[in-house]
């Protein structure tokens, strides 16, 4: 009779668990590839896209890659937390998409300096952290022509979150673009201080409209405004991803996050070793800003100009902050043919003529 | 202002304060029982996404109305058992009934993410609600007429009603209640349930008529408005009624004053307002000296234990 000592078995436990690891060395192990969610990958918006962009990346690079996720990570403590277990699971490569992720990255990126971090929308860098964001504001240029079109007031209402450069930037690009089509459009502003709270911005998007906004825009992200919109009668932009779903009638068309091609080139970089950290800000030319399809309500005239502005900024042609620009307090901000960098974007806290905030 | 906005204005209050007026008239029987539940947010949660699963899969949004009823008594007998059977700590438990209401909505909802729902409608055919008078007397949400209804028939049950006076006799003194021959347990049991098919209705009021859709913390805070409601009413339906008005009322003006371009506050402030408010009645509460006690129930969050 032979004793099972407590002792060989866990020794024989361990051996057991290396095996596959083993056996993964033997062929050329996949690259890990870990992502960072702050939503659930249901969200229809922000995650659902990050989402959509992992899935092209596993359909690009196939077997070279094991990609994982984790969704629904509150932005702070925890997501050190999760950041450390996706690293120490042995992941080459992690993305961290949202900007409450920011320190936690950078701290934990110090300590597996092995691993090579991506952060979306942040602003802190390291050797092996990357930040990347994408130009939706150039999204917005292409709503605000379809708005100038389209309102009969000449009034859109604008459901915005927080005054931050991002939200700031949205809010001008779409409103020199509908003033470029009816010189007298307003887009009057109004801040719930929340980025999600749907009974909030559908009271919101009521208030708008009984104070004669016809057309709504929004930098929050539930569909309730939409609903809102579907009950008027009237029409507004899906958020993020397209909405139009949620209200048929309303929905005209939304500004669609394409991270897959991101992933797939940063990924491929590291598979081929030349990866190295930096800012990336792509925008339309790069097809990671996607307008979705145009609803049967956008007339044909809006259609044609709308495509106009997108296939302008494409190719260069067409700057959303081109000038001269005049703030909404009558001071001039930017010359004639002149263009803003991406500092002044950055920094924006001032808002074109036009927008009653 | 032209009358048009003003009647706009009216029926964004009565939508935005009728749920807080269903969640809080419950939580304010619950309490008058003797009994804390803090887990209203938890609860209306729950209650909002049975709606809207139940009105996305047979679609009908009564019965997913009713179901959200039930939910939500479901989720407070597990409150229940927990605080009165076996006497755990009531804060403890309601913010772990929020915190569970939170997940499992999230965890049932999954599915239904994205989908629409037709909502609870109206109430009364739409030619009576034609004008001005007719949209501000027929013209609401059904639940908006059922909450008006409920503040009576509470108001009715605790001032006039045999039952009504147990249920403030074992709140205010279990001990006695007890030993002339009530059940404490089996008086908090049924309030402690009537709380949590309120609060159910009240997340069905968000999923099925304000905004028809799920989406994770559909009602973002409003049950801690409404537990905050409780006491700004110091404990009264009638003034339960005015202050989920006065509160639906300040959240809607907000947005118009600011769509209007008027920006008398700042939105922060504003989104404390109503707890500013409560503890501004909490003080006065507690600085008349005759009033002191006039207020909450003496038994309040007390676990009542049967001595033999």
């Amino acid at each position: 009779m032979t004793l099972i000592k407590r002792r060989d078995l866990l020794a024989g436990g361990a051996a057991l668990a290396s095996l596959p690891l083993l056996g993964r060395a033997a062929q050329a192990a996949p690259l890990g590839v870990g992502f960072v969610y702050v939503g659930p990958v249901g969200d229809h918006g922000w995650t659902y896209a990050h989402d959509v962009g992992r899935k092209n990346l596993e359909a690009a690079l196939g077997d070279k890659i094991k990609t994982s996720f984790v969704e629904n990570v509150a932005e702070g403590p925890d997501s050190e937390r999760v950041l450390r277990q996706l690293a120490k699971a042995g992941n080459g490569m992690i993305f961290t998409t949202s900007f409450g992720y920011m320190n936690p990255t950078i701290k934990v990126a110090k300590q597996f300096k092995k691993v090579k971090f991506e952060h979306a929308t942040g602003y802190k860098r390291s050797k092996n952290v990357a930040t990347y964001n994408a130009r939706f504001y150039q999204g917005r240029a292409v709503c605000g022509t379809i708005a100038g079109h389209m309102s009969k007031t000449g009034v859109a209402g604008y459901i915005a979150s927080f005054p931050i450069p991002e939200v700031v930037m949205g809010i001008n690009a779409f409103t020199l673009a509908a003033r470029k089509v009816n010189p007298n459009f307003k887009t009057r502003v109004l801040w719930v201080s929340t980025w999600y709270d749907p009974a909030k911005e559908a009271d919101a998007a009521k208030a708008l409209i009984d104070q004669g906004a016809d057309i709504i825009s929004q930098h929050t992200d539930s569909p309730a405004a939409l609903q809102a919109c579907e009950q008027r009668g009237l029409h507004a932009f899906g958020q993020a991803s397209d909405m139009s779903a949620f209200a048929p009638n309303a929905h005209l068309t939304a500004i669609a996050n394409n991270w897959g091609k991101y992933y797939v080139e940063r990924v491929g970089q590291a598979l081929d070793g030349s990866w190295a950290s930096g800012d990336t800000w792509w925008g339309m030319k790069e097809d990671i800003v996607q307008m979705t399809p145009y609803s049967k309500a956008v007339p044909e005239a809006a259609r044609k100009a709308a495509d106009a502005v997108r296939d302008g900024i494409t190719a260069g042609t067409w700057d959303p902050f081109q000038g001269p620009i005049t703030d909404n307090k009558g001071k001039s901000r930017l010359g004639a043919g002149k263009a803003l960098g991406d500092g002044d974007l950055h920094k924006m806290d001032w808002y074109v003529a036009g927008v009653e905030s | 202002m032209t009358p048009e906005i003003t009647i706009a204005i009216l029926m964004t209050v009565v939508g935005a304060s009728t749920p807080i007026l269903l969640a809080a008239l419950g939580e304010l029987v619950v309490e008058k029982s003797g009994v804390l539940n803090l887990g209203l947010e938890g609860m209306m949660l729950i209650g909002a996404v049975a709606a809207f699963a139940v009105a996305a899969t047979t679609g009908s949004a009564w019965l997913g109305a009713l179901v959200a009823m039930l939910a939500g008594a479901a989720a407070a007998l597990i409150f229940g058992v927990l605080t009165l059977t076996l006497t755990a700590n009531q804060v403890a438990t309601g913010l772990a009934l929020t915190i569970f209401g939170v997940g499992v909505s999230s965890l049932v909802g999954a599915p239904f993410v994205g989908m629409t729902v037709e909502g609870l409608g109206t109430l009364f055919p739409e030619s009576l609600a034609d004008d001005a008078w007719g949209r501000i007397l027929f013209g609401h949400n059904p639940l908006a007429y059922v909450s008006l209804l409920a503040v009576v028939l509470v108001v009715w049950f605790l001032n006039r009603s045999r039952a009504g006076l147990i249920l403030r006799a074992v709140g205010e003194s279990d001990e006695a209640a007890h030993s002339i021959g009530y059940s404490v347990i089996g008086v908090r049991y049924l309030a402690v349930l009537f709380g949590g098919a309120m609060a159910g209705l009240a997340g069905s009021c968000y999923s099925l008529v304000l905004t028809p859709l799920w989406a994770d913390q559909l009602t973002a805070g409003r049950g801690w408005i409404a537990l905050a409601l409780v006491v700004f009413a110091s404990w009264r339906p009638w003034r339960l009624f005015l202050g989920a008005y006065l509160f639906g009322g300040v959240m809607t003006l907000e947005l118009h004053a600011k769509a209007a371009g008027l920006s008398l506050l700042e939105p922060e402030f504003l989104a404390m307002l109503p707890y500013l408010a409560t503890i501004a009645v909490l003080t006065i509460i507690s600085l008349r000296r005759s009033g002191a006690r006039a207020g909450a129930p003496a038994c309040l969050a007390k676990p009542f234990r049967a001595s033999a």
